[in-house]
């Protein structure tokens, strides 16, 4: 009895801490929202919630910039990465998890030794590559560099590693060949490590800004990042109409993020143990 | 008989990745070195030598660009663990709404930099109607203007209680201190859950048996939970070293030129250097991208050197 009390005043002491700090991080957010919601005059105020919320101001700010393309750019490109890096984690991870060959753990460690580089030294020469091969303000360019990662493939190696090898030989003793085994046993075993793999594809696709900064000019193949990015500058004096913009942007991710938080904070927990 | 054939198979398999990852990933590395050796200009790409380097020693810019970074890793690193471990401990207590607490501190890790720094940028602009309204009922604040500043914090907070402080030690600037502060709010969820299944891995049987003794609270911290969560907090250290020098989004969006190089960091600088009007172009931005790569290898290889032995290991003695 006692020690039941005694426990929820820890657990009560807990969330005296916890509440706090977590309303501080989720602050901004609703900044943003009451903000998006204000009249011009209010918008210059830091008090976070308007008189009577102008919900117009979206459909004002849609219409300021072309959002549609820009969302639309931006969710082509990034499916398209996730699936070039689920498609190139599962048959990579298959050779270097599941088959024997010469020179193969010398590849792996080649290949994970790559995740070392940082992304600013390879910029200048991949813009460069971009460029002779005509693929500025094109798709392929937002699509092609990102559609394998060396992280997706350790990840997903690994998890192939785990498999018993008796599924494999089973299957190629019964006559069934690599990619018919790779295809209807195998896949749906290692499916976890790809959706994690997809997971932090799409994210990372989606929320780039440096990359499509370099490689498109043209407003036509904006990514919503850089759309946003543009919007926050040109309408600099309507506070109110950039967080509106902002909350556009931010919207799909977060719905996806909050539809899917279990995998999104278990796949990068798993990941990083494994 | 099969197994013969899977040199092959494996080829075949490895042909998407390789193909990628072999012009965008390690083939860019040789080319970059290439680059840094040519002027970079519209006008003839020509060979230039190691001019491009010797520009850069004499370049006031490039060195400002890297104390900034100095500055920016500094700031956001240590507090970022530090914060992160200690939510994370309050999280590993058998409470409810673990969930909840979870996906609220990951929430700024997921969503668009963009937005996050958009709103941040107008929060730090509105917080000047707060100082003018702290000033109107006697509370003297000056007018701060928070990420336009680009004067350093310590000689802000030595005009303030009066002290004179040399100009060599004013430290990084207002404006930086602010997208610091974006920076541990952005990458805190990030710590807070690997942290938090770093904990949860501390086996319970340890901690109860080492509770029996009589261990408890700093001695159980230092003597048990510490070293068994060394190889995470590592690999923490190591993750966000390096992405503090990729520092580039809240940057841009939030004071958009780099406030004359005071808010700058080496990723900000390669790409004004490479891409903006005015900037030395792609040869010399190389080079700045190839000093900067040697310079986070030397950083990770002392960090293994000194922390990695501390490391403890699970088998190890």
């Amino acid at each position: 009895m006692k020690r039941a009390r005694w426990k929820l005043r820890e657990e009560l002491a807990t969330h005296a801490v916890l509440l706090p700090l977590g309303l501080l991080v989720a602050f901004p957010f609703f900044w943003m929202f009451g903000t998006s919601l204000k009249t011009a005059p209010e918008s210059v105020h830091f008090w976070p919630w308007p008189a009577v919320p102008q919900w117009h101001n979206y459909a004002t700010a849609w219409q300021s910039a072309p959002f549609g393309r820009y969302l639309f750019v931006t969710a082509v490109s990034s499916a398209a990465v996730t699936a070039g890096v689920v498609l190139s984690a599962l048959l990579a991870g298959y050779a270097f998890g599941s088959l024997r060959w010469r020179g193969q753990p010398w590849l792996f460690a080649l290949f994970v030794a790559t995740m070392m580089v940082p992304f600013e030294v390879i910029l200048i020469p991949n813009f460069l590559t971009i460029q002779r091969l005509h693929w500025l303000n094109t798709f392929w360019a937002l699509i092609v560099p990102w559609a394998a990662n060396v992280f997706s493939i350790f990840l997903v190696t690994q998890s192939f590693r785990s498999l018993p090898p008796d599924f494999q030989e089973a299957a190629l003793l019964d006559g069934c060949g690599h990619f018919t085994y790779l295809w209807r046993v195998a896949a749906p075993l290692v499916a976890p490590a790809l959706a994690t793999s997809a997971i932090f594809a799409f994210l990372g696709s989606w929320n780039a800004l440096l990359w499509p900064l370099v490689v498109t000019t043209t407003t036509n193949m904006r990514t919503i990042e850089m759309g946003l990015s543009h919007f926050v500058q040109a309408e600099a004096t309507n506070v109110h109409l950039v967080m509106a913009g902002s909350m556009i942007a931010l919207l799909p991710v977060l719905l996806l993020f909050l539809l899917l938080q279990r995998k999104f904070i278990e796949g990068l927990a798993a990941g990083v143990k494994g | 008989m099969k197994w013969r054939r899977n040199g092959w198979v494996a080829l075949v398999c490895l042909a998407p990745a390789l193909a990628v990852l072999g012009s965008f990933q390690v083939a860019p590395l040789f080319y970059a070195v290439n680059v840094s050796l040519h002027s970079g200009a519209l006008a003839g790409n020509e060979w230039v030598g190691l001019a491009n380097y010797r520009a850069l020693v004499g370049e006031r810019a490039f060195w400002q660009s890297l104390e900034v970074t100095f500055w920016y890793v500094l700031g956001t690193v240590p507090l970022t663990l530090l914060v992160a471990y200690w939510i994370a401990e309050l999280l590993n207590r058998d409470i409810r709404g673990r969930d909840f607490y979870r996906v609220l501190f990951f929430m700024p890790y997921v969503v668009s930099p963009v937005a996050s720094s958009a709103v941040w940028k107008w929060i730090f602009n509105a917080s000047s109607q707060v100082n003018l309204w702290l000033d109107k009922r006697g509370f003297e604040v000056r007018d701060q203007v928070w990420l336009l500043q680009p004067r350093g914090l310590f000689t802000l907070l030595g005009e303030l209680w009066g002290v004179d402080v040399p100009s060599w030690a004013g430290g990084p600037s207002l404006a930086l201190c602010c997208i610091m502060v974006v920076s541990i709010w952005t990458m805190l969820g990030f710590a807070v859950v690997i942290l938090l299944a770093g904990l949860s891995q501390v086996p319970t049987e340890v901690l109860e048996a080492a509770q029996l003794d009589g261990a408890s609270g700093w001695r159980l911290r230092r003597r048990i939970i510490w070293p068994l969560l060394s190889p995470t907090l590592f690999f923490l250290l190591i993750i966000f070293i390096i992405k503090a020098f990729q520092a580039f989004n809240s940057i841009y969006v939030m004071t958009p030129g780099g406030l004359s190089g005071r808010t700058a960091t080496v990723t900000f600088y390669i790409y004004e250097s490479a891409f903006m009007a005015g900037g030395r172009g792609t040869g010399f931005g190389s080079a700045v991208s190839l000093v900067l790569l040697t310079v986070i290898l030397a950083l990770t290889f002392i960090q293994f050197r000194v922390l990695g032995r501390r490391v403890h290991y699970e088998g190890a003695a």
